[in-house]
């Protein structure tokens, strides 16, 4: 949905679902998911629907992501580090009403 | 817990850095804290990193986010303790601070707070706006200035106001094709605004620079609907196309991305879970802290300056920076009353100056019927997934303000906390029951109001124990 | 004004207990009116923990102890029968409940605290269990290394709260009974040939019975039909995550799952007057023993916090009615109203009703205060454990 202008000056890794793509030193998160081929982020907890970034002020929630193993971060308020593992969330298993 | 600092201020913005440097020339001993990894708020995000790193990017960008450097640069030489990637999370009247950084959460107490913690997109719900492609305009201008990124597919800009239409024209500049602006004013509002012209225009270049972007708008050939009403975006995973009103029919268009903007408000989070006083705002149909001309609220030793007090913008929060680090300083027992009055006299003038054209612009971007009044189908609730119309039958069922409205319907109890239906759910009910939005109230806001986790916050009782 | 209906039974309050009772009579076909307060007012019965429980409660008042268990046997058939009617989920769920013990001597308080129950009930019997810290790991993978023990009770089970308020509001109204909110009560008047009259909102009710179930509001309603009713606040603190996935299977004193995902962690219990705001000492104590019982729980995003008033009598059991210079005033008022719902519902509303309570409730009657000494009635500060 959104792409770089010019070739990042430090450029570093990040895995997003395990797949290795390239980040510029400064990005948030939430804008390498974007510059990549699906914007989603998250289905949510309560319908399944789908959500990417809408803000990428930290206002919304709607961003968040696994990142590092850690579930639920913004994603438009972390910073992009070499090496980190970002993860699209899947629905969180509903409570068994019974 | 005794204080560690004079001053704390909240916020690295216009406001807060102006403040910060004014303040530490006084000697007060002043921590700034910012939930971003630098300096610069939301008008100039990234603005180091763009001088420094991207300078092409810096025409597009326009002369007016250049101007940040300057602040940045004086706020950067200046005494104050700068905490970068700091969320505040919580302010008590007792002025302790809950913060949390990489390192955890801690408490801070300082003798005089400020809160300069700027202004959020107002919500917009419509059908669709959930759906990934949908994005606040505010959202992908921060893209542009904190990554160089801008959009590789169509986009349609959806409501209204000075922002929606500059990065319009940022992005004509940039060569991206836009689709269309849809925008929701009616000729209705350039009468009611009419009267406050003569006022904006001794306010400085506002509508001159407005009348700029409209024919560099025109010259790139992006056509503008006005007038534009029952917007939806539509698409299964993702936007594929919109749809609206206008002129009687209905019309759609594809795209791959809706920019979606209604002008600013104040982000009263932080003030109102303390509780601070608040007054609706009806120009801006907003809340806003109740101040006196020095930004102080009614709570002793918490003052509040720049967009968080109520929209003025950039400009204007430079000012308000500074026309509250001297009375914080006067407060601290740096400057006498005369002194502070001497001293803040020319930000004073530029403060008004600059908020003479705030009437204009409220009057001639105003939230369209269809922001305030959603269709009963429309999410209104983004985390908890509550629609327009389970909040009406949660007021006819005996829900009369917006808590207990919370309660039946769960609006407003999602991570956001009620920052992306808050203002929705207020205008429902008042509507429904026929009152003015002051009466009907607003959601109760509690810490946290920044993310933290249990294990941060029981790293609090092994801190104090 | 007169508002323009004849009521039967005027029930003063809306949260939960006068809810509960409202639907019972309800369901009685007796023509009733809610009248509560507005957006902003002490509400206990949105900001508690939704726990529906009976391990623990009543050691020293038998009495009280059935009036629990009662009320958790009412439970299922009560909420399905709600349910039913309104078509709105309640969420209870009954798989037992378990009282953590995460040190050695809380295992043994614990412990005798149970067994005192035992003895206390006698040939009634008393369902409730101490496990080791292997039977509870069985049932609670996620439990730390802390954790030495707990007391578990089959009977014990949750709700949603807000859910459960809602149905009953919707109960009540569906069936065109009235709920009046914003109708914060100014006067109430037993009348010389009996009846009451109301004024709230600037109209005036009147009805040949009403119900006193307005919580921290009832001493104000009750002195005004001559009664002294010890009724003090007691603030809780409260914690909740956000959404998380499916782990805890049991509700717990301190850690609930609810059925929307998010877990819950509280409460404290504290005497500070008419005070409901949070204060970070307390909450992270909450935080820490919720880690150390769960250290799972340390990663997940804290959403709020709050603070709520329980309606607390000295002895801390309900406070059961009928005023006696004024028949047909029946007073309810208690904490653990949303355990006690069922009972409220079914039983406590047939006796408004039939206009008698039973001699079972008499040991809960206001009199009992009469004779207990002050050293009894002393508030204790700040707790932190179950509820
Ligand atoms: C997306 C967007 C774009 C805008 N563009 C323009 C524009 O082009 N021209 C214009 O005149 N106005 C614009 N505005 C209006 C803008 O509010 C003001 O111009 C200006 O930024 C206000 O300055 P400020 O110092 O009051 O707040 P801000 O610049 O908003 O700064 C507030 C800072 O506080 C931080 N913060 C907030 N809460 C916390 C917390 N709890 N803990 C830690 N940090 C916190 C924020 O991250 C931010 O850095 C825009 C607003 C938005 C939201
Ligand atoms: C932190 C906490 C945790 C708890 N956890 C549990 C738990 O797990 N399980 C459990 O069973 N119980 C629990 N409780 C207790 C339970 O919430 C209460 O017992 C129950 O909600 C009391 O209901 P109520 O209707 O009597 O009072 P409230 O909910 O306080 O309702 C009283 C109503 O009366 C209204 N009112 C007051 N004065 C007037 C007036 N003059 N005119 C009109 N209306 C008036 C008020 O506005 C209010 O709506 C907890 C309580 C707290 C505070
Ligand atoms: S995109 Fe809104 S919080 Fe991150």
């Amino acid at each position: 949905m959104f792409k770089r202008r010019h070739e990042p000056n430090h450029a570093l890794t990040v895995y997003l679902d395990g797949d290795p793509i390239t980040a510029a030193a400064g990005d948030m998160v939430a804008a390498v998911l974007l510059a990549s081929p699906d914007p989603r982020c998250r289905a949510t907890p309560v319908s399944g629907s789908p959500r990417a970034p809408y803000c990428m002020m930290g206002v919304c929630f709607d961003c968040l992501m696994e990142i590092d193993g850690v579930l639920n971060r913004q994603a438009c308020l972390v910073p992009v580090a070499d090496g980190m593992r970002i993860r699209r969330q899947p629905r969180p298993e509903p409570m068994a009403l019974t | 817990m005794s204080p560690q600092y004079d001053l704390a201020i909240v916020g690295g913005g216009p406001a807060g850095m102006a403040a910060a440097v004014r303040a530490a020339a006084f000697g007060l001993h002043t921590v700034l804290f910012d939930e971003q990894p630098a300096p610069g708020g939301q008008i100039y995000r990234a603005i180091e990193a763009v001088a420094g790193g991207r300078p092409q990017d810096l025409p597009i960008l326009g002369p007016e986010y250049r101007r940040g450097i300057a602040l940045v640069e004086a706020f950067r030489k200046c005494d104050a303790t700068y905490c970068p990637g700091t969320s505040v999370w919580q302010l008590t009247r007792e002025l302790e601070l809950g913060i949390v950084d990489a390192g955890g959460a801690r408490m801070v107490h300082a003798r005089h707070v400020l809160l300069a913690t700027g202004a959020l997109e107002r919500p917009v719900p419509f059908p669709g706006w959930t759906l990934p492609g949908v994005m606040t305009a505010g959202a992908a201008q921060g893209l542009l200035k904190a990554s160089g990124m801008l959009p590789d597919v169509p986009v349609v800009f959806y409501g209204g106001g000075p922002l929606l239409y500059q990065f319009a024209w940022q992005l004509a500049q940039a060569g991206v094709p836009v689709a269309a602006i849809l925008d929701t004013g009616r000729r209705a509002n350039y009468v009611a605004a009419a009267p406050y012209l003569p006022a904006a225009l001794a306010a400085g270049d506002y509508v001159a620079k407005g009348l700029r972007l409209l024919n560099g708008i025109r010259r790139h050939r992006i056509p503008i609907m006005r007038g534009v009403s029952d917007f939806q975006a539509l698409g299964n995973d993702r936007v594929r196309e919109v749809a609206y009103r206008q002129g009687g029919t209905t019309h759609h268009m594809a795209a791959g991305l809706v920019l979606v903007h209604a002008g600013v408000v104040a982000n009263c989070q932080l003030t109102q879970s303390v509780p601070c006083r608040h007054e609706w705002y009806g120009p801006q149909r907003a809340w806003r802290p109740v101040t006196d001309p020095w930004g102080n609220t009614d709570l002793a030793g918490i003052q509040v300056a720049g967009d968080c007090g109520g929209i003025g913008g950039a400009d204007a929060a430079v000012h308000a920076g500074r026309i509250a680090a001297f009375e914080a300083a006067r407060r601290l027992g740096r400057l006498s009353g005369d002194q502070r009055d001497t001293l803040a006299h020319p930000d004073r003038l530029a403060w008004r100056r600059h908020l003479l054209a705030r009437p204009f612009l409220d009057a001639l971007y105003p939230p369209s019927p269809g922001t305030l009044a959603p269709d009963d189908a429309t999410l209104i609730c983004r985390c908890e997934e509550v629609t327009a119309g389970a909040i009406r039958a949660a007021v006819r069922l005996g829900g009369t303000g917006p808590n207990q409205v919370k309660s039946y319907t769960r609006a407003g109890m999602g991570p956001c906390q009620g920052r992306e239906c808050g203002l929705t759910v207020t205008e429902i009910i008042a509507a429904e029951r026929g009152l003015a939005p002051e009466a009907v109230g607003t959601y109760r806001i509690r810490p946290p109001i920044k993310p933290l986790t249990v294990g941060q916050m029981a790293g609090l009782d092994d801190a104090t124990r | 004004m007169t508002a323009g209906r004849d009521y039967d039974v005027l029930v003063l309050g809306g949260g939960l207990v006068g809810a509960a009772i409202a639907h019972g009579l309800t369901r009685r076909k007796l023509r009733v009116a809610v009248l509560d307060e507005g957006d902003l007012a002490f509400r206990a019965s949105r900001g508690n923990f939704g726990l529906v429980w009976v391990q623990g409660k009543g050691r020293g008042m038998p009495a009280y102890a059935d009036w629990a268990r009662l009320s958790a046997d009412l439970w299922p058939e009560f909420s399905a029968e709600l349910e039913a009617i309104t078509g709105q989920p309640v969420y209870y769920r009954k798989p037992g409940g378990l009282a953590l013990c995460l040190s050695e001597s809380e295992m043994e308080e614990r412990a005798t605290l149970i067994r005192g129950m035992h003895n206390q009930q006698g040939p009634k019997g008393y369902d409730c269990q101490m496990l080791d810290r292997k039977a509870v790991r069985e049932m609670l993978p996620q439990a730390g290394p802390a954790v030495v023990g707990a007391s578990y009770c089959p009977h014990d089970g949750h709700t949603s709260p807000l859910h459960l308020l809602r149905a009953l509001h919707t109960a009540i109204t569906q069936a065109g009974n009235d709920y009046l909110p914003e109708h914060r009560i100014e006067q109430l008047e037993g009348l010389a040939g009996g009846g009451f009259r109301v004024v709230a909102a600037g109209k005036t009710f009147a009805a040949p019975k009403v119900v006193l179930a307005a919580g921290l509001g009832n001493p104000g309603l009750g002195r005004q039909l001559g009664l002294n009713l010890p009724i003090r606040p007691q603030r809780g603190q409260i914690l909740v995550t956000e959404r998380l996935p499916a782990m805890f299977h049991y509700p717990i004193n301190g850690v609930r799952q609810t059925a929307e995902g998010s877990i819950m962690l509280g409460s404290s219990q504290e005497e500070v007057g008419f005070n409901n705001s949070t204060s970070v000492d307390v909450l992270s104590r909450i935080a820490s023993r919720a880690v150390r019982a769960f250290p799972v729980l340390a990663g997940a995003n804290l959403v709020r916090t709050w603070g709520a008033l329980r309606v607390l009598a000295p002895d801390e059991f309900p406070i059961y009615l009928e005023a006696p210079d004024y028949p047909g005033a029946f007073i309810a008022t208690c904490h653990s109203g949303v355990s006690l719902a069922g009972a409220h519902a079914l039983r406590y509303a047939s006796y408004v009703a039939e206009g008698r309570l039973p001699a079972e409730l008499a040991p809960l009657h206001v009199r009992r205060f009469d004779v207990q000494t002050a050293a009894r009635t002393e508030p204790r500060a700040h707790r932190i454990s179950g509820r």
